[in-house]
């Protein structure tokens, strides 16, 4: 029971799903090296945490499903997870960002 | 069987230690308090990312709920440090 | 007066969040799962006291299929900015946008949405007028990203929750 023994139907579409999802998350967060304000810098993890982990997380349904011969969705939950959380994060930072840079102006 | 999988799981391995690599640079070099944030989040996201492709590359079902926890506790931490920036407290009376 | 709708929409989720976090629907955990989601649900009511009534959820399919689409391009599009940052570093800026939707889940929903789609994060929302600040990484058109917010976004919420 191992990533060998997938069957070639799920094991060809979670291969191309998991090299986008890795690709998304390496880009993602070299913006945030390249990338040289901190207002620029916010947008680019956005990119990892939606379609990067959206990838990797249907990657996992398809090897699961395949390898215990049922449908196993339960990546689903960590799926609507990330979705709902990781925008608060990045707005209550965007406001403390905003709230600092007010301050050290004035 | 066909190697094509444990191929992708470890390019997927790869990109996601790099990320962390790039994550962890701002996260020492950071010049303000919210970029330091920032950076730790990606690196939670990234962390997650790994155990995800280890479990599918291991075939093992117990990854899932490390991955779960890693997102949850994540997410709580994140939250509860960008808030502490914006108000100075975390729980407010 | 709204009309409540058929199913309770928090003890029905609570349910499938058991039921997938078990990953079984052996009736053993369907009465435990329906239980705790009864449970909970009666004892958060006092915590939001506004009830949340989504409506006409068949345009909620559209929405989502909306979003999706846009958060592949605006993936694609931030991609092409990081990997291009060395020769042009982008412009980024703030945007004004009046809105026209007042109720409360609605807006967080919006927030959600526009926040999620990399490229945008909402920056602040002013309810005396209700005018929405947002960010955006790469602004060339502000009456694209305006057009896009209130068209696509915009509409099918006030259709949902009002």
């Amino acid at each position: 029971m191992s990533a060998a023994d997938v069957p070639l139907w799920a094991a060809l579409p979670a291969a191309l799903l998991l090299i986008c999802g890795g690709l998304l998350a390496l880009v993602g967060s070299l913006g945030l090296l390249r990338l040289r304000s901190f207002f620029a810098r916010i947008h680019a993890p956005t990119m990892g945490s939606t379609l990067g982990a959206g990838c990797v997380l249907i990657a996992s349904m398809l090897t699961s499903t395949a390898l215990a011969q049922r449908p196993v969705v339960h990546e689903l939950l960590i799926t609507l997870f990330i979705l709902v959380t990781a925008p608060i994060t990045t707005m209550l930072l965007m406001r403390a960002a905003i709230l600092r840079s007010d301050r050290s102006e004035s | 069987m066909n190697a094509i999988l444990p191929f992708a799981v470890n390019f997927g391995l790869a990109c996601c230690s790099v990320g962390m690599l790039c994550a962890l640079v701002r996260l020492l070099r950071g010049p303000a308090a919210q970029d330091r944030i920032l950076a730790l989040d990606t690196l939670y996201i990234n962390g997650m990312l790994t155990i995800l492709m280890l479990g599918i590359g291991s075939g093992a079902a117990i990854y899932f709920d490390i991955a779960l926890l890693i997102a949850l506790f994540g997410f709580i931490g994140s939250t509860a440090m960008a808030k502490f920036l914006l108000r100075g407290e975390v729980i407010e009376p | 007066m709204r009309r409540p709708p058929l199913v309770p929409l928090l003890p029905a989720v609570l349910l499938a969040v058991w039921l997938l976090l078990n990953d079984s629907v052996a009736p053993g955990h369907v009465v435990l799962g329906a239980v705790f989601a009864w449970l909970v649900s009666a004892a958060v009511a006092r915590l939001r006291p506004l009830p949340a009534w989504p409506r006409r959820l068949h345009v909620a399919i559209g929405l989502c299929w909306h979003v999706f689409v846009d958060i592949v391009r605006s993936n694609i599009g931030v991609g092409r900015v990081v990997l291009g940052a060395a020769r042009r570093q982008p412009t980024i800026g703030f945007l004004q946008i009046p809105l026209q939707l007042r109720d409360p889940h609605g807006l967080a929903m919006l927030s959600i949405i526009i926040t999620g789609t990399p490229g945008t994060v909402w920056a602040g929302h002013d309810p005396a007028s209700n005018t929405l600040t947002l960010h955006v990484l790469d602004l060339q058109d502000e009456e694209t990203w305006i057009r896009t917010i209130k068209d696509r976004y915009e509409r099918p919420l006030m259709e949902i929750f009002e």
